[in-house]
């Protein structure tokens, strides 16, 4: 449904966007992270049709979003960063409007318009005025119109931000079920909503994509991923951590708790061992006992440190 | 079409939402009325005519104009809801005429509502109604280039008293050029030229709407409102593909 190609954008000598392609198939839902700055957000508004690539081409639903931009903005809803929204107008008359300029007329828009309503919970506010609203009811208001036509694509940008975690959870359930039907391309830097949401995600740093793939994909990256943790007790905290520090598999152990009966040890795999650590600690371990033992699936927020910042997370590594 | 009717629906609704609607309205009646009867000795004349009412409409114009046109596109830029306007499946285009026109309806109204002093002049003599329409369209033509330059600085700047002031000097020179005074200081000053001073008079709203206060519908002064208003629109569009274009 979006296909994006070697998209640039330049502000005077600064290369905000620098060469990004990727594309969203509907029913993907993908999350897009990076830190502030990074060029998310002038992405989406490329993506969107607010402001005009300096090189590279983007097509909606087989529109070039350039060329040819009614037809492609017709397809997509977009929820822009802030969730700005006609202070002036009541929450009905804004989603109204936006439905009348989508091209909705009479039935279809009263009934677009309950929908979204409906969709977003915002009953409670219908008449009051944009300005009154607080920030959670007035980034559901514009959420709302984002999706007031049923759009076939959704670009949102930053849509939990600054929501409570209720309403975060809701927003998160809505997108979720929504992708199901939808091509949905959305930024966060909440990593956690990566794995509640998206079916795959890209991290942009400076203007580049420096990561894709399925948020299991990229925690694969981590040092930590296939890390194992156990929690012994019957021996010494010197005793295990030689022993397990010795494994084939094993980089290094860590001693994270020593307590009077037991010790608690990470041991960090070595690279492209795979399962095997977990069976090496596992026959290690036989004969003392053993309280706690669990695999680590690796962290999303460590891969994206250390992509973002890499010096550093080496010079902390040190 | 459509889109340009639904555009300018909000925004007008958007102006009787907020006191400024209610504000200009006043004010501008309770001027007009002032200047008419105070300053243009409308009774001491002992004319049935509408000329102390029209005169004023140049300089009054040139505050309250601006003051409806400054939030136009500063506003939509301040408060971020232009990314929303401009990704919405309409052209720029739609989007800067439909605005326009709003605002341009509005200043109708508030025209529109000066009536009684049409129906006391009607009252008082038997004056010539034609003349009276033809200054009427005159002053709305003169409404609108103020209008749409206001506009066009609106979407210079996202602060509205900018805007407001920018498209108050820049008025104020389209009337100090035909302005009588300036022109004799310009004769004098330009050598005597008096084919440069014209051309350079012909830039002012005051010649231009002096046909339509003396009844003459000419189609010169018709062209010259329109294109000041569509030179301003299209600055308008061109200003605002800039700022997207970063």
């Amino acid at each position: 449904m979006i296909k994006v190609q070697n998209l640039v954008k330049t502000f005077g000598p600064k290369r905000a966007v620098d060469g990004i392609s990727f594309s969203v198939e509907r029913g993907e839902v993908l999350g897009f992270l990076g830190p502030n700055g990074a060029g998310k957000s002038t992405s989406m508004r490329m993506i969107t049709g607010f402001i005009p690539p300096t090189e590279g081409s983007i097509s909606v639903g087989g529109f070039d979003m350039v060329e040819n931009p009614i037809p492609a903005k017709r397809l997509i809803g977009y929820l822009p960063e802030n969730a700005p929204a006609y202070p002036d107008m009541t929450v009905y008359g804004f989603l109204s409007f936006t439905a009348e300029i989508r091209g909705l007329a009479g039935d279809a828009r009263k009934r677009a318009v309950n929908r979204a309503v409906e969709m977003c919970f915002l009953e409670a506010v219908l008449h009051q005025s944009v300005d009154t609203l607080s920030k959670g009811y007035r980034h559901r208001t514009c959420f709302a119109q984002s999706i007031i036509h049923d759009p076939d694509v959704l670009i949102l940008d930053e849509p939990t931000d600054g929501l409570d975690p209720n309403q975060k959870h809701e927003v998160r359930t809505l997108i979720r079920k929504m992708g199901e039907k939808k091509a949905i391309i959305f930024s966060t830097h909440i990593l956690e909503e990566v794995d509640a949401v998206c079916s795959r995600a890209i991290i942009i740093d400076r203007g580049r994509i420096v990561a894709n793939g399925t948020p299991q994909q990229l925690r694969q990256k981590s040092d930590w991923a296939g890390a194992v943790t156990v929690r012994v007790s019957g021996v010494s905290a010197a005793e295990a951590m030689q022993k397990l520090a010795a494994l084939p598999s094993a980089k290094r152990a860590v001693l994270l708790k020593e307590e009077a009966t037991s010790a608690t040890v990470r041991i960090m795999p070595k690279p492209g061992v795979n399962g095997a650590l977990t069976q090496n600690v596992a026959d290690a371990v036989r004969g003392w006992r053993i309280e706690e033992l669990h695999t680590e699936e690796g962290r999303l927020d460590e891969v994206f440190r250390s992509i973002t910042m890499p010096d550093t997370v080496k010079g902390e590594a040190k | 079409m459509n889109n340009i009717k639904t555009i300018a629906k909000r925004e007008l609704l958007a102006y009787f939402a907020s006191p400024v609607a209610y504000v200009v309205i006043v004010i501008f009646l309770l001027l007009t009325g002032f200047f008419t009867f105070m300053l243009g000795g409308f009774f001491e004349r002992g004319e049935a005519t509408l000329t102390s009412f029209f005169i004023w409409h140049p300089w009054l114009y040139l505050f309250l104009v601006p003051a409806v046109g400054m939030r136009l596109w500063s506003e939509e830029r301040r408060s971020g809801t232009m990314e929303l306007l401009l990704t919405m499946p309409i052209t720029p285009w739609q989007a800067i005429v439909g605005k326009f026109l709003a605002s341009w309806i509005f200043l109708a109204i508030a025209l529109i509502l000066t009536f009684p002093i049409g129906l006391t002049v009607n009252y008082l003599g038997s004056p010539d109604n034609g003349v009276i329409f033809g200054s009427y369209v005159g002053s709305w033509l003169l409404a609108g280039s103020y209008l749409a330059i206001s506009c066009m600085t609106s979407a210079m700047t996202r602060n509205q008293v900018i805007s407001f002031i920018i498209s108050v000097v820049l008025c104020f020179l389209l009337i100090l050029v035909g302005f009588p005074p300036v022109t004799n200081f310009l004769y004098q000053v330009l050598n005597f030229k008096p084919w440069l001073v014209e051309i350079i008079a012909a830039f002012s709203v005051m010649t231009h709407f002096d046909g339509f206060q003396k009844g003459i519908l000419d189609s010169r002064d018709l062209i010259f409102f329109l294109s000041v208003m569509v030179f301003s629109l299209f600055t308008t569009g061109v200003i605002i593909r800039g700022h997207r274009a970063g």
